[in-house]
């Protein structure tokens, strides 16, 4: 396969924009090409699954694009910033204001009830304590969690933290939620719980990158992105469901 | 990140794990509190040596005589010589010889039983001139010392100790009183002030006569040797020139060379930097056990936040991930170990405090704390939580929010 150009279905208004990306990994003589001419436009509001086998480079492509680290070579352009060259400090600020995670381990801090955690970014945004617990509430309330506000990860289901961790990728109103796996560690009842969580930030508008490996949970998303080797294969328009 | 909120996350990051902090905090809180009481407790006995050497009187030096040989070629040690007498102590008082000494007293002592009414004592009685008072730094408490033209007559008049009053008429006044001196009669005519207990002899017990009636009545074999003769400096800059000046005067007046001296000056200064030297020594010793305990406390604060950072290394790739840069981490890591430093020295304060007020009267020694060494203290607490948080901050701070979030 040479790199002739995806479909870009959203023009020059995309709100992702990865141009010819590359990412080489060194280790002491050894170089591991994880990304290759990597192209790719993400519309504002799409909802993107990323599918690929594990050592396909997924989790680099998820990296780059939730500005957790910078391309060796290509552009990627988030929200019409050039992120590629980007200090830590900037690329810390990029990812405080455009990107939401959610993580496979949820990452919730197991000592501080579900609003401290949900209020964690607006910590780093400098927003003032009595904003950011009215936000947070929102936020909890957004996912359906008004009634667990107080409880702390330990107290919650699997679904309800995943839920708590999907609060806070919302509570910025960032450009992008980025997910890592968010399924990977639900059992089926609580994945179906998650993903009919996103299918609403969908529809609300929200822009949606979700990494799995699983093809049910892919299906769900509006558009499927293969990756194999480092390089994108396809990408599929599946079209509103 | 505004400072009052690194403040929150990093007491709630001490909170969260009180035990540990607790521990960590009493490598520092010992430390301090050792490092202060030591010190607390050597400069408290230098204050006292010095207080009580102040009390032999200011800017004094002090001319001893030198060692005798006797005509069997037995040497006697420092001071057994007879060569000091009342006429050195006459060339010192003379301005043109010695311009910058105040005053001058002879002084012979030997202890004889005194006798007032039915009651005796065994004191040390002393023959001097009247500057004494004066050289000595002493006062009255009731009536009056002898003056020039009882020496010169001399007249048997004795002025007592205020224990030696004490001990000889219980409460009443003593002067105007008959006290027997070996077998002589003398008249009370004064009381010397309380003192305090010195260095050396008891200053409180003694009977002071003039010089001359101490020749004639109480020691005749003595003749007009003396056995030390006090020199007042005329103020603490004029010292070392009195020293020089009195020095000289004996040297020549006695035909001898600083080399066979048969005489030794020596100093108040001296006295006091003798006094204190043994006590300094052992405060320097014990002030050092006591600052490297501190220094352990904070490699122990060290150790702590380094297992820290590496148990909390999920929760820094989190942090890094929802926004936090490098240099919020590393002030944040930074905070809690100067936090744990600063707590250790208010602890260590606070106990250093309870020490000082119940360490007196355990081992009878004051204890002096200034604030000036309490405000060092926690500053130097602070300090140590500082560096020891540099080294594990920083590496809290590099971490790749990648890696940070990868390890289980």
């Amino acid at each position: 396969m040479t790199t002739a150009p995806l479909p870009d279905p959203a023009g020059d208004s995309a709100l992702l924009r990865l141009d010819d990306v590359g990412k080489t990994y060194r280790s002491g003589n050894l170089e591991v090409e994880a990304l290759r001419h990597v192209t790719l436009s993400v519309a504002a509001g799409d909802y993107v699954a990323v599918m690929g086998p594990s050592g396909s480079g997924k989790s680099t492509l998820m990296h780059i694009l939730g500005c957790l680290d910078v391309p060796t070579t290509g552009t990627y352009l988030l929200a019409g910033e050039d992120v590629s060259t980007m200090r830590e400090d900037q690329l810390a600020d990029v990812r405080n204001r455009r990107v939401g995670f959610v993580f496979q381990q949820f990452n919730l801090l197991p000592t501080m009830p579900a609003w401290r955690n949900v209020e964690l970014p607006l910590v780093y945004a400098g927003m003032h304590r009595a904003e950011r617990r009215e936000r947070a509430v929102e936020a909890l309330a957004r996912v359906g969690l008004a009634d667990r506000v107080d409880h702390r990860p330990g107290e919650l289901s699997g679904g309800q933290q995943q839920r708590v961790s999907v609060a806070r990728a919302l509570v910025t109103e960032p450009t992008l939620i980025l997910a890592d796996e968010p399924t990977g560690n639900l059992d089926s009842h609580s994945t179906e719980d998650v993903l009919s969580l996103f299918h609403e930030l969908h529809d609300q508008g929200r822009t949606i990158v979700l990494i799995t490996h699983e093809h049910d949970v892919a299906a769900q998303a509006r558009r499927q992105v293969q990756i194999r080797d480092g390089r994108l294969l396809d990408a599929t328009l599946a079209g509103a469901r | 990140m505004t400072w009052t909120e690194t403040l929150r996350t990093a007491l709630e990051a001490i909170r969260a794990r009180r035990m540990r902090s607790a521990l960590t905090t009493l490598g520092i809180l010992i430390g301090i509190a050792a490092v202060m009481l030591t010190v607390g407790l050597g400069q408290g006995a230098q204050k006292q040596v010095a207080s009580q050497i102040d009390k032999l009187g200011s800017n004094l030096l002090i001319v001893s005589p030198g060692s005798s040989t006797s005509t069997t070629g037995i040497r006697g040690g420092r001071g057994s010589a007879t060569t000091l007498t009342t006429a050195d102590a006459a060339t010192l008082s003379d301005d043109r010889v010695a311009p910058d000494v105040e005053a001058v007293a002879p002084q012979s002592s030997t202890s004889q039983s005194l006798t007032a009414a039915s009651t005796n004592w065994t004191t040390s009685v002393v023959g001097t001139t009247p500057s004494w008072v004066q050289v000595r730094a002493r006062t009255l408490a009731s009536g009056r010392f002898f003056t020039d033209g009882e020496v010169d007559s001399a007249q048997p008049v004795v002025v007592l100790g205020a224990t030696t009053a004490q001990e000889l008429f219980n409460r009443q006044d003593p002067v105007g009183q008959t006290v027997t001196i070996g077998s002589q009669p003398f008249t009370v005519i004064g009381v010397l002030a309380e003192l305090g207990s010195t260095v050396g002899e008891d200053q409180d017990d003694q009977a002071v006569i003039p010089a001359t009636t101490y020749a004639t009545l109480i020691s005749p074999s003595s003749g007009t040797s003396v056995s030390t003769i006090y020199v007042e400096a005329r103020d603490e800059k004029s010292l070392s020139a009195a020293y020089q000046e009195t020095s000289n005067a004996l040297l020549t007046s006695h035909g001898v060379t600083s080399a066979t001296a048969d005489f030794t000056v020596s100093s108040q200064q001296s006295i006091v930097e003798t006094a204190t030297s043994t006590s300094r020594t052992l405060t320097v010793l014990l002030a050092g056990i006591a600052a490297i305990s501190l220094l352990v406390g904070g490699i122990g604060v060290m150790n702590i936040m380094l297992v820290s950072v590496t148990e909390r290394i999920r929760e820094i790739g989190l942090r890094k991930a929802l926004g936090a840069t490098p240099r919020v981490i590393l002030r944040q890591f930074l905070t809690e170990a100067s936090l744990l430093g600063l707590a250790g020295g208010l602890l260590g304060l606070v106990l250093g405090g309870v020490g000082a007020a119940v360490l007196p009267s355990l081992i009878d020694q004051p204890v002096t704390l200034s604030a000036t060494a309490a405000l060092l203290a926690l500053v130097i607490s602070l300090l140590i939580g500082v560096v020891a948080g540099v080294y594990p901050a920083g590496r809290a701070a590099r971490l790749s929010p990648i890696d940070a979030l990868r390890s289980e």
